[in-house]
């Protein structure tokens, strides 16, 4: 339960720092807190849009899916059922991926590193070992 | 007993964490700092029909060009001191067109992006050349606050125009890629410093006394009689 429960923190700290940029994004936020100045760079950038949909806003969706299976895995119903575990490590491996060509692009395209980015990222490598660590809870049953 | 406690403590935790977030997000919102980002992507629409602050007319034979900075105390001298009588010899007469470029040195003047916004949002409502005036006469005194926002607002009464039009335009951040361009085209002619002038191809740097722009622009404008 341990496990879930982490992923659902971090969801929720994931969460905080993608809507935080979204309303930066859309000017709701005045400037970012961001020493290395190359937060705006990347924000502004047109790699800070996939597919036409900011990518923040798809972080601030993938973080409330981390923190709502988190949250069903961790009732008394679920506790013990595979299921969710499978499920966390399916979208945290995808989570994952995207976090690393996001990060690919900072450093190779964009030439700019964004700290709330590179936090997201850890955020997800993190969800994704919890995630990792409570699967092998149920494979070695 | 002890699993549906912890459970509990897990849900005091979230709770915390979530107040704790969302608390200080919309502290952001409600306390942020005047801020026009940088470094923004230009796109054709940002410049499209946009050549700089025109002032003068259109057949004058000279153009001068000014890259300046409103939080720039050189430029604030130019523009207090010299640009009256450039504007009542050379431009009041049709013997130049003054066209002004924003250059904002943001790391050595904060408000520079916001301040070069500013002036966008009151050109919206026709009122430029009275706001750059009263920008560069009250340097003084906002490039000394902590946030010049409610001041930008005064002036915008005092010459006129409407404050609410200009506090929707100052959060749109609209005119961001325009600055952007102004100062890439800067960079462009080679400008490092403010204020600069580019005039007859050439770049000017510093301060320019209006008698020197006098000389420099009555022997452009014979010169270009001369080819007639």
């Amino acid at each position: 339960m341990k496990f879930r429960m982490g992923v659902a923190v971090l969801g929720l700290a994931g969460l905080m720092i993608s809507a935080y940029l979204w309303m930066f994004k859309h000017g709701y936020i005045g400037t970012l807190a961001c020493g290395t100045g190359g937060c705006e760079t990347v924000q502004l950038s047109p790699y800070s849009r996939f597919l036409g949909v900011d990518v923040a806003l798809l972080g601030f969706l993938g973080y409330v899916g981390f923190m709502a299976v988190a949250l069903l895995g961790v009732q008394p119903a679920w506790v013990d059922r595979p299921g969710p575990s499978r499920l966390l490590l399916a979208l945290a491996s995808g989570g994952l991926l995207f976090a690393g060509y996001l990060t690919w692009l900072e450093l190779y395209v964009i030439h700019a590193i964004c700290r709330w980015c590179v936090a997201s990222a850890l955020i997800v490598a993190l969800i994704f070992l919890l995630s990792l660590l409570d699967h092998r809870r149920f494979a070695r049953r | 007993m002890a699993g549906s406690s912890a459970l509990n403590r897990f849900y005091l935790l979230l709770l915390v964490l979530a107040v704790g977030g969302g608390g200080l997000l919309f502290w952001q919102t409600q306390h942020r700092a005047a801020s026009i980002p940088k470094n923004v992507v230009v796109t054709v629409a940002d410049t499209a029909g946009f050549q700089g602050y025109m002032l003068g007319d259109s057949a004058a034979p000279v153009v001068i060009t000014e890259y300046a900075d409103f939080q720039c105390p050189a430029c604030q001298t130019f523009d207090v001191v010299q640009f009256p009588d450039v504007r009542r010899q050379l431009i009041d007469t049709g013997k130049l067109r003054w066209r002004y470029r924003d250059f904002p040195l943001d790391n050595v003047h904060p408000f520079a992006r916001v301040v070069a916004h500013a002036a966008a949002c009151v050109n919206d409502q026709g009122r430029y050349w009275e706001f750059h005036s009263m920008l560069y006469q009250g340097q003084g005194t906002w490039s000394r606050q902590s946030d010049p926002s409610d001041t930008f607002r005064g002036y915008v009464k005092q010459v006129g125009a409407d404050v609410s039009a200009y506090d929707a335009c100052m959060k749109s951040a609209k005119y961001a890629g325009r600055i952007q361009a102004s100062y890439d085209e800067g960079i462009r002619a080679g400008v490092s410093s403010t204020p600069s002038f580019v005039i007859g191809g050439r770049l000017y740097e510093g301060v320019q006394m209006s008698d020197a722009l006098k000389t420099v622009v009555d022997s452009l404008a014979a010169a270009a009689a001369a080819t007639r």
